[in-house]
């Protein structure tokens, strides 16, 4: 078919196809690099953080010793003579004082503490001998799980050989607070501190973000202050994290003598963190609903206020929702201005209340992350998958509610 | 500067018949720098359909929401004169906008039913107003509106659907149901028809015939056509200014104006 457009149509047409196919090409591999890094990430996190699910146990016959646990005042029985007692039977042939100490090593601190709580749920099992799943320590564990070890430990060799070793789920990690012992440590009290903190943050964030959205889009004169205020909102959206940690630090703990540590003070200084995204978000949000809408309102006669009411800020409420969800998430994974105001110490206990010590999910990745026994790697790498799982559905929480409540016009 | 223009002051046959409802007087309005409406006078008559014509950014759609104060809410725009209804100036101190707005009603160029149901669409009005005492009271102005506005018929069956489903002719006549529940004296319409087709079109001509037996309709539009079909007494605007006011039919057979001559027969605009 001959063709009268253009001077020189085939070079001209494949030229433009060629860019055409150059720029999809360019744009699929953009996709590829992005998915290639985020899925290594994915996979190498995961990789690291699942052996952290799985705890071993050695089941041995455990004789509860009535010369050992009164029956009065089970709690203050020697429990860990106990244990020790019936791992080193285990062993007949090592006497060897080392031999032995490595033997009970072994174990870790909580299998007395589980046998005693045990015992004391059922102190019928004074002077029985039952079979008990003791908790094994960060390095048998390790082992077992096939890490490289310096030496080989016969006596685990031995009792694996004899199906004495049992794997289960470590649900010791999401009831635990934090540890020294590996084995023992968990993420509740982080994940806790992190609620706790992400409450106050947005219990003030999302009223104090809106009603400043909604009074400068849709009351405020537009003047020269509204444009300053409106500037300054968004330069505040762009400063670094820290620098609010630093503003808690001196107001709310020199100022105010507010807690060290405390999820209150996280949550304040969380709460003036995204409050600018969640005004910058709830404004976008309203300037989505179309002017027609509010005309319509006004035109019958509805007040200013009643137009908005009624009519705007229920047609804005999803992006608005959507807005402060993800700023939600933002809060939820911040760290720097946590450290500033001391949310970052060693807690090992559960937090139960604004106001108690405690530390956040991102910042108990920190702590693990800088310690030194190796499970902790395997630890570290579980608290971000556990970070990233509420991450995740946070977003698709936000995603959910765009979609069901989006209108078109 | 106004001097060149000159405004052609005669007294339209239809003012003779009818009461005045609305009169203007030397109204200027500015948005910022730009002087939108020069010294405009006019009177519009109770019971009858008045069309402003002209091309576009004539000024007439900012005069038409000048007399229900939608100006207000940009914040450039200024506006000098009066404008009174019934006599009285709706630009006084002691004048309520919300309460202005309930008796001068307006519907949009674009259908704009609020994403609602077509009860609550025509509902609301009433319901902000605290015109009804009760439910069946509600559901009673809410079914004549609709009637009013010939749209019951279609939709008794789905009152509680949205009423963004309808069709842009239902919706426009939807939200003339809505601006009707209030009971307006003045019914406003800013190009009621510029986004529908020709037979939703004739639907709404229809429609505002109907309702100049009951209201002062003003009614802003395009379409000469449109203006000579429904209308009583055209006002025709150029730049700002009101060019010509005169009886419809003699607008559009006798034109006093070179310039209004030279738009009805097409020669601009």
């Amino acid at each position: 078919m001959t063709n009268s457009f253009g001077k020189d149509d085939k070079t001209f047409l494949a030229k433009r196809y060629s860019a055409e196919r150059r720029f999809k090409f360019y744009g699929g591999a953009a996709l590829a690099i992005t998915t290639a890094f985020l899925v290594f990430l994915l996979v190498d996190i995961c990789r690291k953080g699942v052996p952290a699910f799985i705890e071993h146990h050695v089941s041995i016959p455990v004789l509860i010793d009535p010369a050992k646990v009164d029956a009065k005042d089970v709690a203050a029985g020697d429990f860990e003579g106990l244990v020790k007692d019936a791992i080193r039977a285990q062993f007949p042939e090592i006497t060897d004082r080392v031999e032995k100490k490595k033997l009970v090593g072994l174990l870790s601190q909580s299998a007395s503490n589980d046998l005693r709580q045990a015992v004391i749920d059922n102190p019928k099992l004074i002077g029985q001998t039952i079979t008990s799943s003791l908790l094994l320590s960060d390095n048998a564990d390790l082992y077992l799980k096939g890490a490289e070890a310096d030496e080989k430990i016969a006596s685990l060799d031995k009792l694996r050989a004899q199906n004495k070793i049992e794997s289960a789920f470590a649900w010791r990690f999401f009831t635990n607070g934090d540890s020294r012992e590996p084995e023992q440590a968990g993420i509740l009290g982080a994940l806790i501190g992190s609620l706790l903190t992400v409450a106050i943050a947005l219990s003030l964030s999302l009223p104090l973000g809106v009603a400043a959205a909604v009074y400068l889009e849709q009351f405020a004169p537009k003047n020269r202050w509204t444009d300053v205020i409106e500037v300054n909102i968004n330069n505040l959206a762009a400063v670094p994290s820290i620098i609010f940690g630093l503003l808690g630090l001196a107001i709310f703990l020199n100022v105010f003598g507010l807690p060290r540590s405390a999820p209150l003070v996280g949550g304040l200084v969380l709460a003036l963190l995204v409050l600018p995204t969640i005004i910058i978000a709830a404004r976008a949000a309203l300037r989505a609903v179309p002017p027609s809408i509010k005309e319509a309102a006004l035109g019958v006669g509805a007040s200013q206020q009643q137009a908005v009411f009624h009519h705007v800020l229920p047609l804005a409420l999803p992006g608005i929702m959507t807005g402060a969800i993800l700023g939600l998430a933002r809060a939820f994974g911040e760290t720097a201005p946590l450290l500033m105001i001391g949310m970052v110490a060693f807690i090992a206990d559960v937090p139960h209340g604004f106001t108690d010590a405690a530390t956040v999910l991102p910042v108990q990745v920190f702590l693990w992350s800088d310690l030194p026994e190796i499970a902790f790697q395997s630890k570290t790498a579980a608290a971000i998958m556990v970070l990233i799982v509420v991450l995740f559905a946070l977003n698709a929480i936000a995603i959910y509610l765009r979609r069901k409540f989006e209108r078109r016009w | 500067m106004d001097q060149m223009s000159p405004q052609i002051i005669t007294t339209p046959k239809i003012m003779s018949e009818r009461t005045i409802r609305i009169s203007a007087e030397d109204v200027n309005i500015y948005y910022g720098e730009k002087h939108a409406i020069k010294n405009l006078s006019v009177n519009i008559p109770d019971r009858a359909v008045s069309a402003f014509i002209g091309p576009s950014g004539c000024g007439k759609s900012t005069f038409l929401r000048a007399i229900n104060r939608m100006n207000d809410t940009i914040p450039s725009c200024r506006i000098t004169g009066d404008v009174k209804l019934d006599g009285k100036s709706i630009y006084d101190k002691d004048v309520d906008v919300v309460q202005l707005r309930s008796h001068v009603g307006m519907v949009f160029q674009k259908p704009n039913p609020f994403p609602k149901s077509i009860f609550e669409n025509v509902a609301y009005g009433p319901r902000i107003h605290g015109l009804a005492k009760n439910k069946t009271d509600l559901e009673e102005m809410v079914v004549s509106s609709l009637k009013k506005a010939g749209l019951f018929e279609e939709v008794k069956d789905r009152l509680h659907q949205s009423g963004t489903g309808l069709s842009g002719g239902q919706q426009q006549r939807l939200c003339i149901a809505r601006a009707i529940a209030v009971n307006p004296e003045v019914i406003l319409m800013d190009e009621p028809c510029s986004a529908l087709d020709p037979i939703a079109t004739a639907r709404i001509e229809e429609l505002i015939d109907e309702l100049r037996q009951n209201y002062c309709i003003v009614i802003v539009t395009h379409s000469m056509q449109q203006a000579a079909r429904v209308s009583q007494l055209t006002a025709f605007f150029h730049l700002g200014i009101l060019v010509e006011t005169g009886d419809t039919n003699e607008m559009f057979t006798t034109p006093k104006d070179k310039r209004t001559q030279d738009y009805i027969t097409g020669r601009f605009g």
